[in-house]
């Protein structure tokens, strides 16, 4: 769940440096760790912290889809990075991109989506109807 | 948004490659406390746990929350690595190949209470292919009648078969009970050529006095 969401939210590219960089953060900040919380809503919420701060490192430059490398091991499954969806979900606002990949990709309630991002629920769903709104745009 | 649902619907598989990378680079930061992996045997797939210290745990199938157990006794810090468990993986393997009569790996003993240790370390002693009473393993912890607390701090044991607590066994040459269940320690006692079937019922060779 954790992968499919970064793969999505920061592309091909950058998942797998996103992935590591979410799973050494939770086991370094395991002891911290409230009990009784669920360990996949804690990960997730790191994730989504990872994917935006990822975005806006990279900030907001335009990167021709051919720059898209596939860093895939031999026998992971082909991608097609010249999806032109790939870089429409890149060009959104960093907020707007994660809320929409928990709400489209993961089917996780807008309850939920406000959790992973630190939001409120207002917040969160206006932050998915944008994102869907511009993905529409370029979609069609 | 169904479009969107697409471009994940690779990620099962893609996560492999991130996942072996994941565990490699929190064994290089000290972040990986218990590695685990499982290890195909004639007696079904084992899992094994292993901590910096040394092997920690091993579990015959059918063992429920085990991982549980090792995140609340050892460390929540709990991943899968081939790597570092190929060790134990190795030496079990050529155990049950006959290629190995001791193993000679590092115990984490922090699963054992005191007196298991105790029970533990002298069962350790037996050599490969012999037994010894559970009478004589209390009288060689220093508690002669403590026989039934003997039995009980084996079927704790929680490195079955490196602790070779298959090899305590009853006065009279009855088997007793194991962790694993008594079928197991019949496989492994004839696989140490130490029971014999050669009568109607298996007995064991050169079988404790009582």
């Amino acid at each position: 769940m954790v992968y499919r969401f970064l793969l999505v939210a920061v592309g091909p590219h950058e998942a797998d440096d996103c992935f590591q960089e979410t799973f050494l953060a939770a086991l370094r900040a395991y002891p911290r760790l409230r009990n009784g919380e669920a360990l996949d809503r804690w990960v997730l919420r790191i994730a989504t912290r990872k994917a935006i701060d990822s975005h806006r490192a990279r900030g907001r430059r335009a990167v021709p889809t051919s720059d898209i490398r596939d860093g895939a091991v031999d026998d992971d499954p082909p991608l097609d990075a010249t999806d032109p969806l790939w870089e429409a979900v890149r060009a959104l606002p960093a907020k707007q991109r994660v809320g929409v990949v928990h709400r489209h990709v993961l089917d996780r309630s807008y309850a939920d989506v406000a959790e992973a991002m630190g939001t409120s629920e207002e917040a969160a769903r206006a932050n998915v109807s944008e994102g869907v709104r511009k993905l529409r745009e370029v979609l069609r | 948004m169904r479009e969107l649902k697409r471009l994940g619907s690779v990620a099962p598989a893609r996560s492999r490659g991130a996942a072996a990378a994941l565990e490699a680079a929190a064994r290089r930061g000290g972040l990986l406390d218990v590695a685990v992996g499982s290890v195909d045997s004639p007696l079904g797939r084992l899992l094994v746990a292993v901590t910096p210290r040394g092997l920690v745990r091993i579990a015959y199938p059918g063992e429920r929350d085990v991982l549980e157990e090792l995140a609340a006794s050892v460390s929540p810090r709990v991943l899968e690595s081939a790597a570092a468990t190929e060790v134990v993986r190795r030496e079990l393997e050529e155990y049950f190949e006959r290629k190995r009569t001791s193993f000679d790996l590092a115990i984490d003993r922090r699963l054992m209470r005191p007196f298991s240790r105790k029970v533990l370390g002298a069962t350790a002693r037996i050599p490969f292919g012999r037994v010894r009473t559970y009478g004589e393993i209390a009288a060689r912890v220093g508690s002669p009648r403590a026989a039934r607390a003997v039995g009980n701090a084996l079927g704790s044991n929680p490195v079955p078969i490196v602790v070779p607590c298959h090899r305590v066994v009853r006065a009279g040459g009855d088997l007793g009970g194991y962790g694993g269940g008594t079928e197991r320690k019949a496989r492994l006692l004839e696989l140490e050529g130490a029971l014999a079937w050669t009568g109607p019922e298996p007995h064991l060779i050169g079988a404790p006095r009582e």
